[in-house]
């Protein structure tokens, strides 16, 4: 059915047949026609942000927690530059998010006009693909397109920058038959006889490792659940990165707990001895390789995923198989149980005897404190108090980060939000805005770090608005705890502008909000205190009083293999273990 | 042999750096992309943001419309890199949404390429007479005369026309515009 309309009614007509319910956004100038689109309808909620790179987040966070693609609106120039953050983060993470941007009249772009910028120009290199809207005819187009290319292939951000006559002009409106784009056609099923070379390899393998990420929780629900049976088909043992924490429950039997510079000893280890390696949607990241020409030398590598040149981009595979991870684990699957099994069950369970020999060595364990909270302890306590309710954990950025990913143990997919590619402090609230959104009865914490927080506490005012009881459980050390870390590892312990120096009271703080305000500094304390918080139907913020200086073990060095890490029971003294090279790394 | 050819000094290898890339040790090569695109506002932004952006090289470029019903560009890539960065170069421009198709026509060794170039000479008595001798065996065209000057117009592959310009160097060369490469597959089939 087509329909005659403005330009700024086919915007929310369009956000409506694509299913959405939910936009985050701040107005401006350039996109009054939209917000008044907005104002005459009830079908997609409006959130009002109190900046746009929230609304971003939040977006990504409303996305990653529902499998649906997140969308958000704002102004140009600065509402634009302001977004520039939050997209990059959904580029790097591969998160759906369609971003609708206003921009000035058509007759005046280029002239430097009142909050004018190149917005396609400054988001090419941060978005999956972007629009600038020429004429009312292409708008309904291109609005249906957006949608798809955000959530095909390897998804991301696209922005659509639609100049304010454009929002006013009318024109035919109409859901266009194949909301495809002409060309762009990502690949889904692998290559059959790639895979069965795939299950060959893996009924011969001795010494397998199942390394996942991120890409298993895009390809959805059905990914993880094939992958569960994969593991219990083979037995191989699981390991995955940040991002792909929950798509194999952390009580399985076969997981290894995360790898990388932050993971346990035992799935490191057995990335590095392993002798067949089968990564399933992860991309090779320099934080999950460690040192490249000592990563994982013995092994045969098999490489699923979606995106071309993810595969042999950081490490040369024996194996790549383009698709999508659902597509190929389903074919996987189905030629296992048809024809294959282990050859060699006794290797396998010599390997797995390997393994829980480096499980013993208990690589996440901490020095407990009568009278101090340990912050690992919070987070084991966190996870002990909320894990029988529905809840999701997003966080913000640094050591708070490493330790919610190695103590809160994740049973789903679609749970954990965190910023993993590009590490953005202030991620985490609006991402726990955009899931609360998205799941308004669950209960939504946020990890924090008390200098994190901070980047974008403004968003507890949306949090207020639209009664959301978001908790905020800050892990507050009083220091940018990531970067004291490194000064201590790399800079002989000159702790520069690092101490988290004139905090505000987060008690008073919540309560300027009219939120909640806790404070916990014993650990005898800590359990009546997180149920306080659990309980309060309000939004909370928990300032949680941790150690200071608790480094976060175990680490792989930077230039350093995964055999090299450093773990818990080290001693004090960790500057001195990275050598020059390592030094110049990230 | 004497001893000092039977021992030859090994050259010190670099020593590798920890996150240096698989391929980084491999030889460069140069290699042509034929990249067929929407033609669409930005595209080739995006193709040269996606060069600068990932450290790639382009040692030459061009683009133009070359179906206009249906609006499609061919850009033609002239790039050097490891074989391994090359094979990224041709995933990463797949990746961008405008871009169809992309061929590495240094791998289909049946490719012929071909440059324009404009050159401008500026010399009087021999010297002109050597000028226009040269340009008769490179098969170069006057296009415009002074009583002091030539502007010549040669096509031909990339290295015929560096030749074309360090012979014209001495005699008097003044400046030199280049189209850069264009190229296309041998035989009946396209890319
Ligand atoms: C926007 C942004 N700026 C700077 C950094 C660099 N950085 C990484 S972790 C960190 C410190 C985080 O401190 P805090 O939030 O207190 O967390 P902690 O490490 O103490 O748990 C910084 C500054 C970053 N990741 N993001
Ligand atoms: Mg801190």
């Amino acid at each position: 059915m087509s329909k005659q309309m403005t330009g700024a009614e086919m915007i929310v007509e369009a956000l409506k047949d694509q299913g959405v319910d939910t936009i985050f956004g701040y107005p401006g100038g350039a996109v009054l026609p939209i917000y008044d689109a907005i104002f005459n309808q009830n079908r997609v909620k409006h959130v009002l942000v109190r900046h746009e790179q929230g609304a971003a987040h939040a977006a990504e966070g409303y996305a990653r927690s529902t499998g649906k693609v997140g969308a958000m609106l704002v102004t140009s120039g600065p509402g634009a530059t302001n977004a520039v953050t939050g997209l990059t983060d959904a580029l790097l993470d591969s998160i759906p998010v369609v971003c609708i941007t206003g921009q000035v009249p058509t007759h005046l772009i280029g002239s430097d006009a009142f909050q004018e910028c190149d917005t396609v120009g400054i988001t090419r290199s941060c978005t999956k693909h972007n629009y600038l809207v020429k004429s009312i005819q292409d708008l309904p187009r291109i609005l249906h397109e957006a949608f798809y290319v955000a959530r095909s292939g390897r998804p991301g951000p696209v922005v659509i920058d639609v100049p304010k006559d454009v929002q006013f002009a009318t024109g035919t409106y109409s859901v266009p038959k194949n909301a495809q784009h002409k060309t762009y056609r990502p690949q889904l099923k692998g290559d059959l006889g790639k895979i069965k070379a795939a299950v060959e390899m893996m009924a011969k393998a001795k010494r397998p490792i199942l390394y996942t990420g991120g890409g298993v929780i895009n390809s959805g629900a059905a990914a993880a659940t094939l992958l569960r049976e994969l593991v219990s088909l083979t037995n191989f043992p699981i390991t995955s990165t940040l991002m792909g924490l929950g798509a194999y429950p952390a009580s399985g039997k076969n997981w290894l707990g995360m790898l990388g510079m932050h993971g346990t000893y035992e799935s490191n280890n057995a990335m590095h001895d392993c002798d067949l390696m089968i990564a399933v949607g992860a991309r090779f990241d320099d934080r999950i390789t460690g040192r490249l020409d000592a990563f994982s030398p013995g092994s045969k590598k098999i490489h699923i995923d979606i995106d071309p040149s993810s595969i042999n981009k950081n490490v040369k595979v024996d194996l790549g198989i383009v698709g999508d991870v659902a597509h190929v684990l389903e074919d996987l699957v189905r030629l296992w149980r048809a024809e294959a099994h282990v050859a060699e069950p006794k290797a396998l369970d010599k390997w797995w005897k390997q393994i829980d020999e480096w499980r013993a060595r208990n690589s996440l364990a901490y020095k407990a404190s009568p009278t101090t909270i340990m912050p690992q302890y919070a987070v084991q306590r966190l996870y002990e108090l909320t894990k029988d309710r529905d809840t999701y954990i997003t966080t913000e950025v640094g050591q708070h980060q490493m330790w919610a990913a190695q103590h809160y143990h994740f049973e789903k997919p679609n749970r954990w939000m965190t910023s993993g590619g590009l590490g953005t402090m202030g991620y985490g609230l609006p991402a726990a805005i955009g899931v609360q959104m998205a799941h308004p009865d669950a209960l939504v914490v946020d990890i924090a770090g008390e200098a994190s927080i901070l980047m974008n506490i403004q968003e507890m005012s949306t949090a207020m608005q639209f009664r959301l009881p978001v908790k905020i459980f800050i892990l507050n050390n009083e220091y940018m705890g990531m970067v004291r870390q490194w000064q201590e590892l790399l800079h002989g312990g000159r702790y520069s502008h690092s101490y988290s120096e004139s905090l505000p009271d987060f008690v008073k703080l919540a309560e300027a909000y009219g939120a909640k305000g806790i404070r916990c500094s014993d650990p005898a304390r800590l359990d009546d205190a997180i149920r306080e918080m659990i309980e309060t139907p309000n939004a909370v913020i928990f300032d949680c009083v941790v150690d200071k200086m608790e480094n976060c073990l175990p680490m792989i060095p930077s230039g350093k293999a995964h055999n090299e890490m450093i773990l818990p029971d080290f001693g004090d003294d960790i500057g001195g273990v990275i050598d020059e090279k390592g030094k110049m790394l990230v | 042999m004497n001893a000092k050819s039977a021992s030859p000094s090994p050259t010190p290898a670099s020593p590798p750096s920890p996150y240096s890339s698989a391929f980084a040790r491999e030889n460069a090569e140069t290699h042509t992309l034929s990249v067929l695109v929407d033609n669409e506002p930005g595209v080739l932004g995006r193709v040269v943001g996606l060069f600068s952006g990932r450290g790639y090289n382009i040692d030459s470029l061009t683009v133009a419309e070359v179906a206009h019903e249906s609006h499609q560009s061919r850009i033609t890539i002239v790039t050097t890199g490891t074989p391994g960065a090359i094979e990224q170069i041709s995933h990463q421009l797949e990746r961008l949404v405008p871009v169809h198709k992309v061929t590495d026509l240094t791998l289909s060794v049946r490719a012929i390429e071909r440059e324009l170039a404009m050159v401008k000479v500026a010399g009087k008595g021999d010297a002109r007479v050597e000028a226009l001798r040269l340009a008769d065996a490179f098969r170069a065209r006057v296009i415009d005369a002074t009583l002091e000057s030539f502007v010549f117009e040669l096509t031909g592959a990339p290295r015929k026309i560096d030749d074309f310009i360090e012979l014209m160097r001495p005699i008097g060369l003044v400046e030199v515009s280049r189209t850069g490469v264009a190229a296309i597959s041998r035989g009946p089939k396209p890319i």
